[in-house]
């Protein structure tokens, strides 16, 4: 595998994966269980939203066809994103919101202090930029599993049942990708594995202090790029964008 | 007789232009006036959320998409500023939340239509945050002191709003003929609703004289509904668009436009709780409160246990 | 302490610090459960366009304030002090830097 590609394909996963996570979000506005909390969600869908179009007009660049940040969130296909199962997976309550966020967080707030680092000096740059983003919302979303588990025992029930089932999206996120390995040799992404294992141990921390169990590994592991739901969710996004091919917005 | 001397004294305050506090003596009816003004304006921002968020999922491009989810979070953000400062005359939110719910407190009938294309976006920035702002500048002047540093602090964020709106048209008039035509359509649409937000006449308007009394009110509906027709029109004969009132023509003499009648029968069915929308919007900010009841237990819980 | 008063949590006040060295000034009020919660919500209702130095969130119950009706004997005494501001006292010509 060439570096160029790899680079697309690294740039294109992050991108992807903030601005699916993104929508799903901004899914969420006018829907918070009260209004400082649906305001701080879009601040969420927001940040997530910014971080997709610097990584995705850099992975234009990269590929060198021409193709803008809107060019590569409306007119690509299911099978041409390449974002985590995890964060299309729907907003089915707010559980579900605060432990899919809270995964991503933590393995933000891991993998941008190491890409600060990179030898790509454009990388690095922004990387240094969502960090601080990331913490927050780390700092936001702990909190969270922390009052949820330790709550009510309704909401310790919704929480543990939204890692229990959001858990078996997680050997994906896991799993180094040739095209990261590629990258970590060469000093410009970190290493896949060791980033994995501090994730590992970083979420079981936090969910155990909150009173809630590992959940199982015992599942079928999907072998599907991806889930039912991103095709909804792209026809939705993408709608004007694919409508109305000649019109300028 | 200390009643009245307290009313009087009340009034001259008002009339040299302080501003009420809190804490201060106020009569009921201030009190009451001031509670009903400010609940019904929060509830408008936050229902007005729904119409705007039916087409954040769909904003054709990145940048679209999140000036209108930026745009939707203001106006959560300033339905909280006005609930608070209502709070501050000792209502609580749950209370207004309850009063909304039950029909007993109301909110902008404008919201009750629907947004049917990506060009009402547009149309709402323009006209609605339009004469939404219209009014809001005017009360920055207001008596009571929170409302009117709430008010302050919504004008300064609101600023990008109308002009985002009018970006959206300029942009839809200028594109394909599919995007004109959608253009004309949302005016069309948006046009009437928008007028029908400044209220009744002012000689059918019964709380006017009192609001403006006490200076809650700063101008009547009238006057602010003149002062948008007279900046809008003009701006949608830049875009090249026809306002839909045939009666609509400038008026040497008067200095401002004429215009025909806006249909109170619709208006006032709107209000009443029989608009295009009317339910679906009650329905929506229902279910929700309803769905994140667990979590806000779950926090009261958590708050509690962490305490002990 | 921390009581909820009602279905959203208990009133909080918010004061900003724009630059350090100046003071918090009171920007307005919010809900919340918790101590990290009301900061959370502080952060993202009070701070969306300007970042200031500083923040402050305090429960709303927990501010003592004068009561309107004791304001004038509370507030009035500091008129007469003239002899606290600088204009009253006489200072001769050619003295400096005083």
């Amino acid at each position: 595998m060439d570096m160029q590609p790899a680079l697309f394909q690294y740039c294109l996963q992050l991108g992807d994966n903030n601005l699916i996570l993104g929508h799903r979000l901004s899914e969420m506005c006018s829907r918070g269980p009260m209004l400082e909390e649906d305001i701080a969600l879009t601040n969420f869908a927001l940040d997530h939203i910014g971080q997709a179009e610097a990584l995705l007009k850099y992975a234009g660049e990269i590929e060198g066809k021409g193709r803008s940040e809107d060019d590569l969130s409306y007119l690509r296909s299911v099978d041409a994103f390449s974002n985590w199962k995890l964060v299309e997976q729907p907003n089915t309550d707010f559980a579900y919101v605060i432990a899919r966020q809270f995964m991503v967080d933590v393995y933000q707030c891991l993998l941008y202090p190491k890409l600060q680092k990179s030898t790509n000096a454009m990388i690095a740059g922004m990387a240094g930029r969502f960090l601080k983003e990331s913490i927050y919302h780390q700092r936001h979303t702990s909190a969270w599993v922390h009052r949820l588990g330790l709550g009510t025992a309704e909401s310790h029930r919704r929480i543990q049942q939204a890692f229990n089932n959001l858990w078996r999206y997680t050997p994906e996120i896991l799993t180094a990708k040739p095209f990261e390995t590629l990258l970590s040799a060469q000093g410009i992404a970190p290493d896949p594995e060791e980033l994995a294992m501090d994730w590992t141990v970083q979420i079981i921390r936090v969910i155990t202090k909150a009173g809630l169990r590992r959940p199982s590994d015992d599942f079928v592991e999907s072998y599907t790029t991806h889930t039912e739901h991103l095709g909804p969710l792209l026809a939705d996004m993408q709608y004007l964008q694919r409508t109305y091919p000649d019109a300028k917005w | 007789m200390e009643f009245q001397k307290k009313l009087h004294e009340f009034q001259q305050y008002i009339d040299a232009e302080e501003k009420i506090e809190p804490k201060d003596w106020m009569p009921d009816d201030y009190r009451l006036h001031n509670i009903r003004q400010i609940s019904q304006h929060a509830h408008s921002e936050v229902i007005g959320m729904q119409p705007e968020g039916n087409w954040i999922t769909r904003a054709p491009t990145l940048r679209a998409k999140k000036i209108l989810l930026a745009k939707i979070q203001d106006e959560g953000g300033h339905g909280l500023y006005l609930y608070s400062a209502a709070e501050t005359l000792g209502i609580s939110r749950d209370e207004m939340i309850e009063q909304l719910h039950a029909g007993k407190a109301k909110y902008s009938s404008v919201f009750n239509y629907p947004t049917l294309n990506w060009a009402d976006i547009g149309a709402i920035g323009w006209l609605v945050d339009g004469a939404a702002v219209t009014n809001q500048l005017s009360l920055r002047r207001t008596s009571f002191g929170p409302y009117s540093r709430a008010m302050l602090r919504i004008c300064n964020e609101e600023s990008f709003h109308q002009r985002q709106g009018y970006e959206i048209m300029l942009k839809m008039v200028k594109g394909t003929p599919d995007q004109h035509e959608m253009a004309q359509d949302a005016l069309n649409r948006w046009w009437w609703p928008a007028l029908m937000m400044f209220g009744p006449h002012d000689n059918q308007s019964s709380r006017t004289t009192k609001g403006m009394l006490w200076k809650i009110k700063r101008a009547s509906n009238d006057e602010l509904r003149q002062r948008f027709i007279d900046k809008t029109a003009p701006q949608a004969e830049f875009l090249g668009l026809k306002i839909p009132d045939p009666k609509l023509c400038w008026n040497e003499a008067s200095g401002h436009y004429d215009t025909a009648e806006i249909n109170w029968e619709e208006f006032n069915k709107v209000i009443n709780g029989d608009g295009p929308c009317n339910r679906e919007r009650m329905e929506h900010h229902k279910n929700v409160h309803a769905e994140g009841a667990w979590v806000r237990e779950a926090a009261a819980a958590y708050a509690t246990r962490k305490e002990v | 302490m921390l009581q909820s008063n009602s279905s959203h949590g208990s009133v909080w006040e918010v004061f900003t610090q724009k630059k350090s060295g100046q003071p918090y000034q009171h920007v307005g009020s919010l809900h919340a459960f918790d101590k990290e919660m009301a900061l959370d919500h502080a952060r993202d209702l009070y701070t969306r366009r300007d970042k200031p130095s500083g923040l402050w969130v305090v429960p709303a119950s927990e501010i003592i304030a004068v009561s309107p009706g004791d304001g004038a004997p509370f507030f009035d005494p500091s008129d007469d002090k003239v002899y606290r501001h600088p204009t009253f006292y006489e200072i001769p010509e050619g003295v400096t830097n005083l």
